[in-house]
């Protein structure tokens, strides 16, 4: 806090260096962030040496990504609706009706007219999906902003209204899918890309973290403001990189499993290896990719545009924004209808991971889905969360669960434990918060 | 002394807002000219605030009429306010206190990217210029503002108010949370404002200070105007006599909210 200041009040007419007392201030790391990674560090290093080496496989890390997708996608947009003061109990419910009209519009309407596996069977698919979505989101913001009935209330109530919604539209029947390609968004042998895309991704990745770090550097040179000192732009530049190619050389080492390779390799020509099986790698998940995506968007829209500033300003001070002249109902109506949309996503996602719909999926997301937003930094006073957070918040609860299978331990069990967790953390947040004031 | 001829810069006739049944403001009509500060002066709980909260858009009033250089104007919300050339500073400054200086002083009007994004770092520029001309020595560009001293805060709903070309500005206690030396330079500014043709209603407690900066003063007692009177026709003590008692003395004009010849003398029977 006090070198910033110091930074800050440097003399404005050429480009100061700034003089950084601490590492972690001239990197302009956020601490909180920062201890979220060694919190998942801890979990993950503790439960590999629990399980006797098993957690830090290439391949639990893979199945851990793809399993944490969808609620990190819906977490995204728990975010803006916890920072407005708002909470939405309804998300898992949203997940469930919506997954089970995809299948249905999918199996019932679509593959039957348009064809088997036609390419426009998924985006049919995932656009009715979307649109529904955002459509109850939509109707649950305007009961919320306009109505002005209690967040909680409203979506308490939709918990129950589309969890019977979702029985009401295939009678309690479980649905599969039909189309192949729908499927590839939940992940699965064949829903990766492979290796050299992989790396093709990651490569760009890098790029773009490089050109964020080079273009922040020269708009605030272009207006004379103080600037990072070199060294600790590029440390985050590289520790950014190396992280996405960590993760891509993790993906990547994760194989297909006998049969599917031996498949895979005769279908695209590749030689088979005299004895054993091929090493075909998976690459990144597509629904990883989905969610990744999904987190970019949503830190710009949360970050770069009007929304975001309206978002989060209403979270700070509603009346405050209310006399600013923002019309603060319909951007309250507006997060709804994302949250609604982003819940069909993730609707997508894991109808496609089990390839068929359920009458239960779903249940209990949205406390998962909170939880996430939670841990991740978001505070229930309103005002502050981000989406990167959240993101780590998801990935740290699905690690907490997925160590714990493996583990061998019960359900209730599990249960118990991430009960306790999502208390300390936040906990251990409001301490940290009260320590920074 | 400013002339006042011609068109009002605002007009609020015959203004009434009830919350629940008690009337906040009860047939007020008041007016401003260009280049002139009427000071709007009241205990607390007279009306005043509620009274510029209509003019600003927070609320909207039951009866009456609002006037924006002779035209009659609808004013339902701030954004309509604003549209007028309104601005406001909120007793409560009304900043969103998660965020920097420069997203409050552009809340709700955001300088943007060609591509439609915000331009931080040109809104970051502008709001190191304003605050540099209003208060020198600000620094905490990158903090949220609730890391600002109250001063500090002060500046930045002032900076805010006055760096979208306002022709009508409202100031609800602008000094109340400043030092003496930052009341002096807000005194300044009003007079640097006042000479730019700017209207402004001023708000404050401090008699001294209204008397200083208000070409004329409106007097409100329980939702009802006392009387209007210029500051050179009367003296600080009939003033608070208007403010307390209601009694409207010879200098001012009389409004609907001053008391009687007759309640007056057996106000003074008692006393």
């Amino acid at each position: 806090m006090s070198d910033q200041t110091v930074r800050a009040s440097a003399p404005s007419g050429s480009p100061p260096q700034a003089k950084a007392t601490s590492l972690l201030h001239a990197m302009e790391v956020d601490a909180r962030f920062l201890g979220m990674v060694g919190a998942l560090a801890v979990i993950w290093i503790g439960f590999h040496w629990l399980s006797g080496g098993t957690f830090l496989t290439p391949r639990n890390l893979w199945n851990l990504s793809v399993q944490t997708a969808s609620i990190a996608v819906m977490a995204t947009g728990m975010v803006l609706v916890i920072v407005t003061r708002n909470i939405d109990l309804s998300v898992g419910s949203i997940l469930g009706v919506t997954g089970m009209i995809m299948a249905v519009a999918q199996a019932s309407y679509l593959t039957p007219v348009i064809g088997f596996d036609n390419p426009a069977v998924w985006i049919l698919t995932l656009l009715i999906g979307l649109a529904v979505g955002a459509a109850i989101g939509s109707a649950q913001g305007f009961v919320i902003a306009y109505m002005q009935v209690p967040a909680f209330i409203v979506t308490l109530g939709g918990l129950l209204v589309w969890r019977g919604a979702a029985w009401w539209v295939a009678s309690g029947k479980t649905i599969p899918l039909t189309d192949n390609n729908f499927k590839l968004i939940g992940g699965g042998a064949e829903g990766a890309v492979g290796a050299t895309w992989s790396w093709v991704i990651a490569a760009v990745a890098v790029v773009l973290i490089a050109l964020a770090a080079f273009n922040a550097r020269r708009q605030r040179k272009r207006f004379k403001f103080p600037l990072k000192p070199l060294w600790a732009e590029i440390a985050t530049v590289g520790i950014g990189a190396g992280a996405v190619i960590a993760a891509t050389a993790v993906v990547n080492s994760h194989y297909l499993p006998g049969p599917l390779a031996k498949k895979y390799a005769e279908a695209n020509g590749i030689p088979l290896p005299a004895e054993g099986i091929p090493q075909i790698p998976f690459g990144y998940a597509v629904p990883v990719l989905i969610a990744v995506g999904v987190g970019i968007l949503m830190t710009f829209v949360a970050t770069r545009t009007r929304f975001g500033r309206y978002v989060f300003a209403i979270g700070g001070n509603p009346e405050a924004a209310e006399l600013a002249g923002i019309n603060t109902r319909r951007v309250t109506m507006m997060i709804f209808a994302l949250m609604g949309a982003l819940a069909a996503l993730g609707a997508a996602i894991s109808t496609a991971r089990l390839t068929s719909a359920t009458n239960a999926q779903g249940t209990l997301d949205e406390l998962y889905t909170i939880a996430a937003a939670v841990i991740g930094g978001t505070s229930l006073a309103g005002g502050s969360g981000t989406i990167a957070g959240a993101m780590l918040g998801a990935l740290v609860m699905q690690s907490l669960q997925s160590g714990m299978v493996l583990l061998g331990m019960d359900t209730p069990l599990q249960n118990i434990v991430v009960g306790i967790v999502l208390v300390i953390a936040v906990w251990l947040d409001s301490i940290y918060r009260r320590r920074i004031k | 002394m400013t002339t006042k001829t011609g068109t009002p810069l605002v007009e609020m006739k015959d203004i009434s807002i009830a919350f629940g049944g008690i009337k906040a403001v009860d047939h007020v009509t008041v007016d401003l000219y260009p280049g002139e500060v009427v000071g709007l002066l009241g205990h607390n709980g007279a009306g005043k605030s509620t009274l510029i909260k209509i003019l600003s858009g927070a609320y909207k009033a039951d009866h009456g009429e609002i006037y924006v250089n002779g035209d009659k104007v609808d004013i339902t919300t701030p954004r309509d306010a604003k549209r007028h050339g309104i601005e406001t500073i909120y007793q409560t400054l009304a900043l969103a206190d998660n965020v920097d200086a420069a997203a409050n002083l552009f809340l709700g009007r955001e300088l943007r990217t060609p591509w439609g994004t915000l331009d931080d770092v040109a809104m970051e520029a502008a709001t190191r210029e304003v605050m540099g001309r209003l208060n020198p020595n600000f620094r905490k560009f990158k903090e949220p503002v609730k890391a600002l001293s109250g001063g500090q805060r002060q500046s930045v709903a002032i900076a805010r108010a006055i760096h979208f070309n306002a022709k009508i500005l409202i100031m609800d206690e602008p000094t109340a949370a400043l030092g003496p030396q930052e009341t002096a330079q807000v005194g300044e500014l009003i007079k640097q404002l006042k000479a730019e043709g700017i209207g402004i209603f001023l708000i404050s407690h401090d008699l001294h200070d209204v008397f200083d900066l208000a070409d004329r003063v409106s007097v409100m007692k329980n939702g009802r105007l006392v009387g209007s009177a210029r500051t050179t026709d009367v003296s600080q003590d009939e003033v608070l006599g208007m403010i307390i008692l209601g009694k409207c003395p010879p200098g001012a004009t009389r409004g609907p909210g001053a008391i009687s010849d007759a309640e007056l003398a057996a106000v003074a029977a008692h006393v």
